[in-house]
Parts: C-alpha cells; sequence; structure tokens
C-alpha cells in the first residue's frame, strides 16, 4: 500500500497548502462583521475545481491499482508479460492526441474558432485511434496465449488498460459535446472553458497511461 | 468573490416548470435530499427487520424456526452492508449534506445540481440492484458484510451464484453515485459560500460533512477497486484473490491469489469508512447540543482541528480490523498505536461537548435527548474500540459477541441517534410542521433504554466466549445456561426498539399532515438554514439577495444581546450588542 499511502501523502500536502492561507487559527467569536475570505484572489472556475477534485478520485483508482499490483507481484506464479512494440506506437499517439488538444487550446485563447475545430478533430481522431491500438495489443497478446486468466500479471494488464481506456472513453463523450459546441458555434467563454477541462482530462489520462506503462515495463 | 456575483445572479438557477421536474426529475438540492432520506431510511426498515428475524432466531431456537441457517447469513451480510453503506453513508451525506450544506453556507443550490439529481438517481438504482439479489435463484450474498474472498466466491456460501455478483455491482454503482454526490458537496463548499462566510465561520456540521466527504472521496475507490478485482475472479477466472483452493473435492483453476491483499483493499476503505459516518454525526451533534444547551460550542478551533485530525489519521489504522488476519504481527504494533492516536482528537471532541452542557441553560427538547444520549453510547462505544485497538486483548475478543457490542455501540446506535437528533431538529424547517412532542418522548426513552439493554448483556457474552456469526450454540461446554437467557431478554428488547421506531414513522407522517405549522425559527438558532424567508424554504432558498453573515454560528445568551441568540447574519447594530466576548 506503500504507492497509496505516497499518493494520500501527496492530496494531504495540498490540502494543507489550501488551509494554511485559510487562517485556521482566527479566533471566529471575536471578528464581527462581514469579513472577507483571506484568499479572494480565487480566479479558478468552479467547473475547473469540480475537474481537479474528480481527477483525485480517479488517481486514488489508480493509486490503489498499482498498490495491488506490487503486493501480488511478490507471490511467487507471477509470469511477466512481454511488452508489445505496439503499447509504444500507442504512447506515442495519445501523446500526440494530448499535443492536439493543447494547440486546440492554445487556438482558443487566440479565439482562431478554424484551428481549435480542426485541432479538436485531431485529437478525437488520435484518441479512437490509441484506443484502437490498445484493443489490437489485446488481440496480439491473446493470440499469443497471454489469457486473462493465465497469469495474475496478465490480469492487471487487462484490468488496468481497460479501466484507462473507459476513462478515455468517458473523455471521448465529453469531447464529443465540446465539438458539438465548436461547430454549432456557442460562444467563445464557454467553448474556452470546455476545451480547457478536455485538455486537462487529457494531459492527465496521458500521465496516468506513462505512468502505468513504465510500471508495466519495469515489471 | 467570484463566487458570490455567480450565487447571485438568479436567472442562472434552473427553475423547474411541472410537478414532475419539482417533485421528481428535480436538481433542487432540498428535494434531492427529502429523495435521498426517504430510500435510505425506507431500506434501513428492511435491514431493521432481518436483524429482528436474527434475534428471534437466536433468543429463542427452539420455539421459532422462521429462517433457515443460509438465510441467517444472508441476513448478517445484507444487514451489515445496508446499514453502513445504503442507510448511513447515504442519509448522513445525501440527506443532511444535500439539504444543509448549500443552506448553512447561504447558497442557492449545489454547484453541480444536474450531476447532483443524477447522484441520486444512480443511488436509487444501486438499492434496486441490491434489493433484486433477494430475487434471484439462490438469494443474496451471505458472504459476511466484509465479503472476505475465498469463501465470498465459492460454491456453499449462500448467494455465490448471483448473490455476490449483484452484491459487487450494487457496490460500484453505489461508489459512482456517491462520487457523483461527493464532488458537490466538496466543490459547493470550497466555491459557494456566501459574502463573509469564512472556514472558521462555517458551522461544525458543514465541516464534518465535508472532511467526511473528502475522506469518502478516496476511500471508496478502495472498495470500488477490491469489488473489480473480485468480480474478475468470480467471471473471469483470474487469480487476485483466490489462491489455490480445494472445493467440493475438485481443485479451482485459481492459483496464488491472495485473500490478504482483499483485506487489505477492503479495509482501506473500511476504516474511513467508520469515520465518513461518525464524522457527519458529531459535527450535527455538535450543532444540535449547541443551540439547544443555549450555549456557545465549546472549543469551536479544537473541535475543527480534531475533525480534520481524526479524518487524516483515520487513513493509517485500516489494519486494526486484520489483527487475526495472518499479516506480519509487526503491523499489528504500528495499526495499534495509530488506533491508540486517533482516540486524542475522538476525546477531545467529547470533553468538548461535555463542556458545552456545562452551565448551559440546557432545555430537553426531542432533539437534544437524542443527543446527549448520543454522548452517553459513544464513550461506551469509544471505550471498548480501545479495548479491541490493543492486539492482544483483540485476538481473544476478536470472533465474540464483545465485537457485535462495540461496533454496534460506536457505529450502529451512535451515528442512529444523531439521525434522530437530526430529523426532529430540522424537521420543523424541512416539512413547515412541528412534530408531536409526546409520542418522540416515548420514542426516545424507548430507543435509547432499549439500545442499552441489548448490547450492554452483549459484551458480557464476548467475555464468556460466545461466538458470534453462529445460527445456533446447541450444546457448548463453556457457555452456560444463562448466556441463553441472556440472548433472549436481548432478543425481548431488540424487538421492543424495533417495535418502537414505528412511533417515529407515524410520528413524522402524521405530523407533516396533521402537525401543527412550524415558526421559521423554533429552536432559536443562529445558522443560516433558520434564517431564510420561507418555511419551509423555497426553491433558490434565499429570495431576491443572498445573506451576509456577520458573525460564526455559535453566538448563543450572548451578554447584553436583546435575544439569547444571534443570527449568522444579523448585523451588531440589530443584535443590540458590540457583542463580543472578549
Amino acid at each position: 500500500m506503500i504507492v497509496t499511502l505516497a499518493f494520500l501523502v501527496v492530496v494531504a500536502i495540498i490540502v494543507v497548502w489550501w488551509l494554511l492561507p485559510q487562517n485556521l487559527t482566527a479566533k471566529p467569536w471575536l471578528a464581527h462583521g462581514p469579513i472577507e475570505d483571506p484568499r479572494p484572489e480565487r480566479d479558478f472556475s468552479t467547473a475547473k475545481i469540480g475537474l481537479w477534485v474528480f481527477l483525485a478520485v480517479v488517481s486514488s483508482v489508480f493509486a490503489l491499482f498499482v498498490s495491488a499490483y506490487s503486493i501480488r507481484m511478490e507471490i511467487a506464479d507471477w509470469k511477466p508479460l512481454p511488452d508489445p512494440r505496439l503499447l509504444w506506437i500507442n504512447t506515442g499517439v495519445l501523446l500526440m492526441s494530448s499535443a492536439a488538444f493543447q494547440r486546440a487550446r492554445n487556438a482558443t485563447q487566440r479565439e482562431q474558432l478554424h484551428g481549435v475545430r480542426s485541432s479538436l478533430i485531431a485529437a478525437g481522431i488520435l484518441t479512437f485511434a490509441f484506443l484502437a491500438g490498445q484493443l489490437l495489443a489485446w488481440r496480439q497478446l491473446n493470440a499469443s496465449g497471454y489469457f486473462i486468466y493465465a497469469n495474475p500479471a496478465n490480469a492487471f494488464f487487462y484490468l488496468i488498460t481497460a479501466l484507462h481506456g473507459l476513462h478515455l472513453l468517458g473523455g471521448l463523450w465529453v469531447w464529443s459535446r465540446t465539438t458539438y459546441k465548436v461547430f454549432g458555434g456557442a460562444d467563445a467563454s464557454k467553448i474556452a472553458l470546455s476545451v480547457e477541462l478536455c485538455t486537462i482530462y487529457w494531459h492527465y489520462l496521458l500521465l496516468v497511461w506513462l505512468a502505468l506503462f513504465g510500471l508495466l515495463l519495469s515489471t | 468573490m467570484e463566487h458570490v456575483a455567480i450565487a447571485d445572479q438568479v436567472h442562472e438557477l434552473h427553475h423547474p416548470k411541472s410537478w414532475f421536474t419539482t417533485y421528481i426529475w428535480s436538481q433542487d438540492h432540498k428535494v434531492i435530499a427529502v429523495q435521498y432520506t426517504i430510500t435510505a431510511v425506507s431500506v434501513g426498515l428492511v435491514a431493521l427487520g432481518m436483524s429482528l428475524l436474527m434475534r428471534l432466531q437466536l433468543g429463542f431456537p427452539d420455539t421459532f424456526s422462521l429462517i433457515a441457517p443460509y438465510e441467517y447469513y444472508q441476513y448478517v451480510t445484507m444487514h451489515g452492508m445496508i446499514m453502513v453503506i445504503y442507510l448511513l453513508t447515504a442519509l448522513f451525506l445525501g440527506g443532511f449534506g444535500n439539504y444543509l450544506i448549500p443552506l448553512m453556507l447561504g447558497a442557492r443550490d449545489m454547484v453541480f445540481p444536474y450531476l447532483n439529481m443524477l447522484s441520486f438517481w444512480v443511488y436509487l438504482l444501486a438499492v434496486i440492484v441490491l434489493m433484486s439479489s433477494f430475487f434471484i435463484p439462490g438469494g443474496p450474498t451471505g458472504a459476511g458484510w466484509t465479503l472476505y474472498p475465498p469463501q465470498a466466491i465459492l460454491t456453499g456460501t449462500p448467494g455465490a451464484d448471483g448473490g455476490i455478483f449483484l452484491m459487487l455491482v450494487s457496490l460500484a454503482i453505489f461508489i459512482i453515485a456517491f462520487t457523483m454526490g461527493g464532488l458537490n458537496y466538496v466543490v459547493t463548499v470550497l466555491q459557494a459560500r456566501t459574502r463573509g462566510m469564512t472556514l472558521m465561520r462555517m458551522p461544525l456540521t458543514i465541516w464534518a460533512i465535508f472532511t467526511a466527504t473528502v475522506l469518502g472521496l478516496l476511500a471508496f475507490p478502495a472498495l470500488f477497486v477490491s469489488a473489480v478485482m473480485m468480480t474478475f475472479d468470480m467471471k473471469l477466472g483470474t487469480s487476485f484473490f483466490m489462491p489455490a483452493i480445494l472445493s467440493m473435492g475438485e481443485t479451482l483453476d485459481h492459483d496464488g491469489g491472495s485473500p490478504v491483499l482483499f483485506q487489505h483493499l477492503f479495509w482501506f476503505f473500511g476504516h474511513p469508512e467508520v469515520y465518513i459516518v461518525a464524522l457527519p454525526a458529531f459535527g450535527l451533534v455538535s450543532d444540535v447540543l449547541s443551540c439547544h444547551a443555549r450555549k456557545n460550542i465549546f472549543g469551536y478551533r479544537m473541535m475543527v482541528w480534531a475533525i480534520l485530525a481524526i479524518g487524516g489519521i483515520s487513513f493509517v489504522v485500516w489494519a486494526h480490523h486484520m489483527y487475526v488476519s495472518g499479516m506480519n504481527p509487526y503491523f499489528g504494533f504500528f495499526f495499534a498505536t495509530t488506533t491508540l492516536i486517533i482516540a486524542i482528537p475522538t476525546a477531545i471532541k467529547v470533553y468538548n461537548w461535555v463542556l458545552t452542557l456545562w452551565r448551559g441553560n440546557i432545555h430537553l427538547t426531542v432533539p437534544m435527548l437524542f443527543a446527549i444520549a448520543f454522548i452517553f453510547t459513544f464513550i461506551h462505544g469509544g471505550l471498548t474500540g480501545l479495548f479491541l485497538g490493543n492486539v492482544i486483548v483483540d485476538i481473544p475478543l476478536s470472533d465474540t459477541y464483545f465485537v457485535v457490542a462495540h461496533f454496534h455501540m460506536v457505529m450502529g446506535v451512535s451515528p442512529v441517534l444523531v439521525v434522530f437528533a437530526a430529523l426532529y431538529h430540522w424537521f420543523p424547517k424541512i416539512t413547515g410542521k412541528m412534530f408531536n412532542k409526546t409520542l418522540g418522548m416515548i420514542h426516545f426513552w424507548l430507543t435509547f433504554l432499549g439500545t442499552y439493554a441489548i448490547y450492554l448483556p452483549m459484551h458480557y457474552l464476548g467475555f464468556l466466549g460466545v461466538p458470534r456469526r453462529y445460527y445456533a450454540l446447541g450444546t457448548t461446554d463453556f457457555i452456560p445456561e444463562s448466556a441463553q437467557s441472556l440472548n433472549a431478554g436481548i432478543t425481548v428488547a431488540a424487538l421492543i426498539v424495533g417495535t418502537a421506531q414505528l412511533i417515529f414513522i407515524v410520528n413524522m407522517i402524521w405530523s407533516l399532515t396533521k402537525g401543527k405549522k412550524a415558526e421559521s425559527n423554533p429552536w432559536g438558532a443562529t445558522t443560516l438554514e433558520w434564517q431564510t424567508p420561507d418555511t419551509p424554504p423555497k426553491h433558490g432558498n434565499w429570495g431576491p439577495t443572498l445573506p451576509v453573515v456577520h458573525r460564526w454560528a455559535y453566538d448563543y445568551s450572548v451578554p447584553g444581546a436583546k435575544r439569547d441568540f444571534i443570527p449568522q447574519n444579523e448585523p451588531d447594530e440589530e443584535a443590540g450588542t458590540s457583542g463580543s466576548w472578549d
């Protein structure tokens, strides 16, 4: 459970960083009147904070899987998987889709609607390509006899990649709504927020994938 | 501040257009809260009914043959899981959290109302999936609420075909529902506080529900992960948790899995879960005690720090549930130490409640009685927790009725007493009607004394070594005849307490239709939800302008003030005092 506890320490540091300026030693029975919050410069949008909290929950899920992985790995019957070369290509594709989202986000800041559209479409196609690539990797492993029930290493690989893929699928649903908004001509501020949220989510899932891929490679 | 500007824009609110969107498919946090509460209480009554059937079996094994041994295990399992997750978690966070967070913070609604509505409907789906396991062949799972593999999914355990699968699916759905609600509770506290509502002016209820939600968001994933992995073991033949095993004379295909891994994951969720239930109870009871004692809560800052400390430490005590699991004994030493440490902030809270009462102007209203009763049962259950937190004391007691007595006192009876305190306390605001006081008193005394009659003798049974989880004890040398008489007595008390809950249901329903009209602030409380322009509060809560907060939530009996309480949104000039305590 070391990984999970390390994750919790990170969460705790963020919580403390947020709490410290909130003046937890104030004596609220003394001060009267409509005093302002100690941190009035809050410029985060509510939706963005919601997304970050959600990402903390998702991180908790992945951290726990990694913990379970490392505990189960210690038992003698563990036989590591080969690392299919396809996974490297998939990683590149996911990296590009994340970059495409970043381009879309930059384009919203410059208010170039055309650039937003093309980058969003590219990001979506690349994500679908990544998911197709993951399915292909599953088929290759299956064809070489690495069935899910044959070894816990296989089981973890299928389980973790499936979970990561499902999160991307959920992201694609939001992506489709964002793209619809962009092509339907919603106003610029709404588009900018949606694209930004998608970008954060994709960068996050890229990071998760890199961590998981690193774990698979190193074990 | 940006968030105030957002909240002030009335036109941004979703406005219900029909009866259906007002009461059923509603995005209003108050309606969602009531939906959560009614669903949770209903499913809790089912679990209560199951416990009475089990008690009849235990108390009078030769007289009644209402349930078979396999049903006994199914009821043990379902009773535990329903009470902990589908009743208490849902009721405290989905019910009270939903109702009180926006109102106490001076917001118009949760920040993501649509998600909030989905949260309830997904929760309802989880309940339906869970309940449907009663109607499939083989019935619900009888694996015990901890669902330990390998036995949970092996032939021979009741519900190993379908019941356990539905349980795991239902839990996964519940966690999704909780995440949707939890995001709302956290972000609403972060973003939607009204002007002047600094963190250190928030009522303890909000601090507690906020912290409990953060715990839930981080801990429920562990249950999710273990549920998914167990489903894989069961349906896809993987061996995450399943060791090589010989079952019914057949060697199964599993190999090498670690049942202790499941226990680590389960209790990594399971222990914070205790505080997910207990912290909201701590918060609600603080506000009820302070209001009905007409005295500020003693040590507000210490209470806040204690809530945060408990929240943090609750993540490093999980393996005190696993002293007998065969894990490394050195772990036991570490977890016994953290368990004793978490008792410190908890004890601080208890002292502060008692000191809040000291020289207060105590009004023994129905909610106050329940709140004071909570202090009794919680101290009681907390002290036996210190026994069980120590490895050498836990090992002989762990499979006995002592544990049953301990956890029912500390996280069954205590939170439920707070649920009643809170329901009686906020009933006038939620419904606009007063409840019947006499019925409330009868309900209180039967429940409070009755639960002691049930659980106090169980400690003694535990010391005798009477094992838990047994359908019938039969003739056993070390269990004296008197233990059986005691069991019969416990059953009688349980039947009385169980039946007494009908008084509560009747009172609520009767008062809803025939009750006296409630004033907007019948208890003279300071917090914002009692200062709404309408009772019950209308959609949007506050009329045209949001309240502005001028003080903390506990200005009771301020010297020189016109009344013995000053609402949080009342400026000094109106309160008739400089108002400071210095």
